[in-house]
């Protein structure tokens, strides 16, 4: 049974707080020109070139050992970079999901020759991934996915279709999570993880413009792809466990608690300014700081127990409901205190159009990665009241 | 990984925890609050020396950090304790030092101000009514005054007291070498106190929920319920780690604690000003929350869900509430040159050991 233990605070060690400078360094040098409304995006901003760039660094699967390529640090050594990349608003999109939990499942549960296939090229920033969990009529109820994929002679047949994959139209690989056995209503039993290479025939990929005018997300279709044997990644029928030690690593980071961090660096740097100070506003800010404060520590601690070689699936959870709660009033706190304004049109044009963007996109905040709702049960379930 | 206790820190807290449960059950609480004397519970805290666990080891105490007696101030909070015994650490430690004799009774700590007619007056000093002398400070100027010869009025809040002191008795009144900025130490304990009342009132509610049956089941088998409590949990493991945190001591550069010196060495104002909004505005947030989980019954003076949601609403406003913390906080966020990222980290970072 998955229980809530409790956080414990952490320390990062001092050799990945060392980092920090060069980072900055290498961020203030790349993204010089972009605009904050640009920068928002951040993890949700596609850049293949940049991806490369920080692969060339050595920044790319730096958990991942070394003999495959990576950088054999520690989560540490990741919770810094990230933190470094997502305050800065870095176009991290493209490589996110293959170093933040691909590469981590390929090592984990991934065979001698899927690890020094896949792992190097994820470390370079020529490969990435995308996560196919989500189908149409299996949201929520994730243990009805209905895309199957049949035994044959070469490997494995798929056929079905997964939907709100982001990046897929970018991506190289789909982790995706399909029925090996039985039926939809064997829920939890008879699921694996395969990986599919997105260039193959029978793959179409059908981008979703999302309510901002963007095209992250994707409808992907599967008609009698032929995969291989090797497709198969960990055990035939353990994909439903697979999937629930992944999604630690996908709740509990930094980009659930910094995703309107740009915009309120923006804010305040308004805020900053004669035309832009206000009693109002510098309440708002220690406001805003006081909840990230505790919310930061927390995704330290919930790092330290990934470090430790735990799955705390419950408190990744619990940090993920109350970080996209928060960042989902920044905008929304933020908008109230310009609008409130006498005289609006002192606010410059770049935090508006980075307030509209935050504002449009953050409804995803609390669905990518399990619904506000979802996540509740399973602290509750954690409480043992299920 | 560095974790902030230590064996000897979980001796004094468990042995706090024992006598706790033993002396200070709500029958307790109730009877003093309605004005029954504290001396057998003052006496028993006493003389086991929790008084003193911040005195040096110089002065004959034990010379706890306030990482140390963390554990302690939350069970001060967890158990409804009816004395100062937290702000009676710090002031211990504090006249220690000044060589200043410390009466044997409970110490508040006091923020106050002089009037017009030359009086000396603190409102609303927390835990004044079983305080035998309160540590004010004034304009700067830190004083030990007893609680008896002071004129006093009641408060809201049962067992806090506003007191009034006479020119002479402030001017005649033994003062520390220091100035100790009394409401910033005290938004240090009240937050942790805070945390662990938090975490009792949390817990009886999840408690709660299993016990009590309508329509058939425990009403924590119901969605609407789990996600209160959830969201109960979420409010008090995030209060609690921003309470634990500003006990910790903080990286270089971030300790210019005036008038915090010795006692709270180490410890960074602005951690303190995170620590005091986050458990305040949590404690709204899980007072309301309790009672709905509860229902009628929590609403009773019977039962014992309201000693804590009453400290909850008195510490929220004592020592200054969310808004005034917000402000500071605010305050060093909007300075020429901050960076929203370092400043967390300065509020956040653990040092390694």
């Amino acid at each position: 049974m998955t229980t809530l233990a409790g956080f414990e605070p952490a320390a990062i060690p001092a050799e990945d707080e060392a980092l920090r400078a060069e980072v900055r360094a290498f961020l203030a040098h790349h993204l010089a020109g972009l605009s904050a409304e640009a920068r928002a995006r951040s993890w949700a901003g596609y850049d293949p070139a940049f991806s490369r760039a920080l692969g060339a660094r050595g920044w790319l699967g730096i958990t991942l050992p070394r003999e495959y390529g990576g950088g054999g640090r520690s989560a540490f050594t990741r919770y810094v970079l990230v933190e470094e990349f997502l305050c800065a608003g870095a176009p991290v999109g493209s490589h996110w999901i293959a170093d933040r939990q691909s590469g981590p499942l390929i090592l984990k549960y991934g065979t001698e020759e899927q690890k020094r296939f896949h792992l190097p090229r994820i470390c370079r920033g020529e490969s990435f991934f995308c996560i196919g969990m989500s189908e149409p009529s299996s949201g929520s109820d994730l243990a009805s996915v209905r895309t199957r994929a049949r035994r044959n002679d070469a490997g494995w047949v798929l056929n079905g279709r997964k939907i709100w994959t982001t990046n897929a139209h970018h991506c190289h690989f789909m982790i995706a999570l399909v029925r090996t056995s039985g039926e939809p209503t064997d829920r939890h039993v008879g699921l694996s993880q395969l990986i599919v290479d997105l260039s193959l025939p029978g793959v179409t990929v059908r981008p979703i413009t999302d309510l901002t005018g963007d095209r992250h997300f994707c409808e992907v279709f599967f008609d009698d792809v032929q995969l291989g044997p090797e497709a198969l990644i960990g055990s035939e029928g353990q994909g439903w466990a697979q999937v629930t030690a992944e999604l630690a690593y996908e709740r509990s980071g930094p980009e659930r608690i910094y995703s309107s961090m740009v915009l309120f660096d923006e804010w305040l740097a308004w805020v900053r300014t004669p035309a832009g100070q206000s009693p109002g506003a510098t309440r708002l800010a220690g406001k805003i700081a006081s909840h990230l404060a505790p919310l930061r520590a927390m995704s330290i601690a919930v790092t330290a127990q990934l470090a430790a070689g735990e799955s705390p699936v419950v408190e990744a959870a619990l940090v993920k409901d109350l970080g996209t709660t928060l960042e989902q009033q920044i905008p929304a706190m933020i908008a109230d205190d310009l609008a409130s304004r006498d005289d609006v049109s002192q606010v410059p044009a770049e935090l508006l159009a980075t307030l509209a963007y935050v504002t449009r996109i953050s409804p995803s905040f609390s669905l990518r990665g399990g619904t506000r709702e979802i996540l509740r049960g399973m602290i509750a379930r954690g409480l043992g009241l299920r | 990984m560095n974790k902030s206790s230590v064996s000897e820190d979980s001796m004094i807290s468990d042995a706090l925890a024992s006598l706790l449960a033993d002396r200070c059950g709500a029958d307790v609480v109730r009877a003093i609050e309605s004005g029954s004397p504290i001396a057998d519970l003052w006496q028993a805290i006493s003389e086991a020396g929790f008084a003193d666990a911040m005195v040096s080891e110089s002065h004959g105490g034990a010379g706890l950090s306030p990482a140390a007696v963390a554990d302690c101030w939350m069970l001060a909070g967890r158990h409804a304790l009816p004395l100062p015994l937290s702000e009676t650490m710090i002031a211990r430690a504090m006249l220690t030092e000044t060589a200043i004799a410390i009466p044997n009774a409970p110490i508040a700590l006091g923020v106050g101000h002089h009037t017009p007619a030359g009086t000396l007056r603190a409102v609303g000093v927390s835990g004044g009514r079983t305080a035998g002398a309160v540590l004010v400070t004034a304009a700067g100027d830190s004083r030990l005054l007893d609680t008896a010869s002071a004129r006093s009025e009641r408060c809201a809040f049962e067992l806090d007291l506003t007191l009034e002191w006479t020119a002479s008795q402030w001017q005649a009144a033994p003062r520390l070498g220091t100035s100790l900025d009394t409401r910033l130490a005290q938004a240090l304990v009240l937050s942790v106190q805070l945390a662990g009342a938090l975490n009792a009132v949390f817990q009886r509610s999840l408690a709660w929920a299993n016990e009590r049956e309508q329509f058939g089941k425990p009403i924590g088998k119901f969605q609407a319920i789990q996600h209160q409590l959830a969201l109960m949990a979420e409010e008090s493991f995030a209060a609690t780690m921003a309470a634990r945190i500003a006990c910790l001591p903080a990286p270089n550069g971030a300790t210019s604690s005036q008038g915090l010196i010795s006692v709270l060495a180490g410890i960074a104002p602005i951690r303190i000003a995170t620590a005091k909004a986050r458990t305040s505005e949590a404690a709204l947030q899980v007072a309301q929350m309790a009672h709905a989980v509860h229902g009628a019954i929590g609403f009773t003076h019977e039962f014992d869900l309201q000693l804590l949601t009453r400290r909850l609403h008195a510490w929220r406003q004592t020592a200054g509430s969310e808004s005034a913390w917000h402000d500071r906080v605010g305050q060093a966020l909007l300075s020429p040159g901050a960076s929203s990222i370092d400043l967390l980290r300065i509020a956040t970072d653990v040092v390694a050991d």
